[in-house]
């Protein structure tokens, strides 16, 4: 039953992670991100971590792709992309030898040393899968306690993104004038000559 | 044929070389960040399967610092995107040569 499970997620992964990368329009591609997105979910759920298919379907396919896709609607760039075009010489094969190698490698190190993945069980009770705690629980009780000073530090760096994000998508006035590009993607001004409160 | 870590990390090896072939080959910026998203989600699998393996619950608490660090890195990458477009609307991945002096 596992094994099935497994099987058909790993396929619609597979599926999902091709086209992302094979789509000649970023919508498709943000579509097929939600795909493999769920799957991962799956098998995370296939493996009892059951907090985390939840965090991955809200976060990842809930707010991360919706950003995605609403930033491909914002600038407009939902035109088809040709994939025929190469614009530096033997780009395409590069990448795929490198993608090969790069398997080719890992799969070697993962399946044909098959002795090679070793490391200690915790001996902490706490950090046991098998001690008789739901997941959420179990995650939590190591997280705000070995892992406290990390999460709050999360807590800070996500505080820096935002002010990052606004900072970089600030409109400061004067800015578009010298850049020389027709203002295609300006808004009309709702007020004209209405001051500079950017500045 | 039993399920086992190693089919776990065979799915993780092939989705991790997929999005590296997309990073390398796409020029939106966009359609690259998704495919970082899918290698570190390609990582995000190994670290709860090879949690499973050892039987030990860090490796999902790993795996929740990673999702977050994707959050942030698409919220500042995808305003640079939108900085980028509004003085570009063209732009491609490639296009970083222009600013060479």
């Amino acid at each position: 039953m596992d094994e099935a499970v497994f099987i058909v997620s790993a396929a619609i992964i597979l599926v999902g992670s091709c086209g992302v990368v094979l789509s000649r329009n970023p919508v498709h591609s943000a579509l097929f991100l939600v795909q493999t997105l769920f799957g991962v979910a799956v098998l995370f759920v296939l493996q009892e971590a059951h907090f985390l298919a939840a965090v991955q379907v809200i976060v990842y396919a809930g707010a991360i792709v919706i950003l995605f896709l609403f930033v491909i609607m914002l600038l407009g760039v939902d035109r088809a992309e040709s994939l025929e075009i190469e614009p530096i010489a033997g780009q395409r094969p590069l990448a795929v030898i490198i993608g090969a190698a790069v398997t080719g490698i890992v799969l070697t190190v993962v399946l044909v040393a098959t002795d090679a993945i070793t490391g200690v069980n915790p001996t902490d009770a706490e950090r046991l899968l098998t001690n008789n705690r739901t997941d959420v629980e179990r995650l939590g009780r190591v997280i705000f306690t070995d892992y406290a000073f990390v999460f709050e530090a999360t807590a800070a760096l996500l505080t820096i993104a935002v002010v990052g994000a606004v900072v970089l998508t600030r409109r400061v006035r004067g800015e578009l004038a010298d850049a020389g590009e027709p203002e295609s993607f300006d808004l009309p001004p709702v007020a004209p000559e209405s001051g500079s409160e950017d500045h | 044929m039993e399920l086992s870590t190693d089919w776990y990390l065979a799915l993780s090896v092939a989705m991790f070389a997929i999005g590296a072939v997309g990073l390398l080959v796409r020029r939106n910026p966009l359609v690259m960040f998704m495919c970082v998203e899918l290698m570190l989600n390609a990582v995000n699998v190994t670290f709860v399967a090879l949690g499973v393996e050892l039987n030990d619950v860090t490796g999902q608490v790993a795996v929740f610092f990673v999702l977050v660090v994707a959050a942030v890195e698409v919220v500042v990458g995808l305003a640079l995107v939108v900085a980028l477009n509004r003085r570009r609307p063209d732009a491609t991945a490639d296009d970083i040569a222009l600013m060479r002096g």
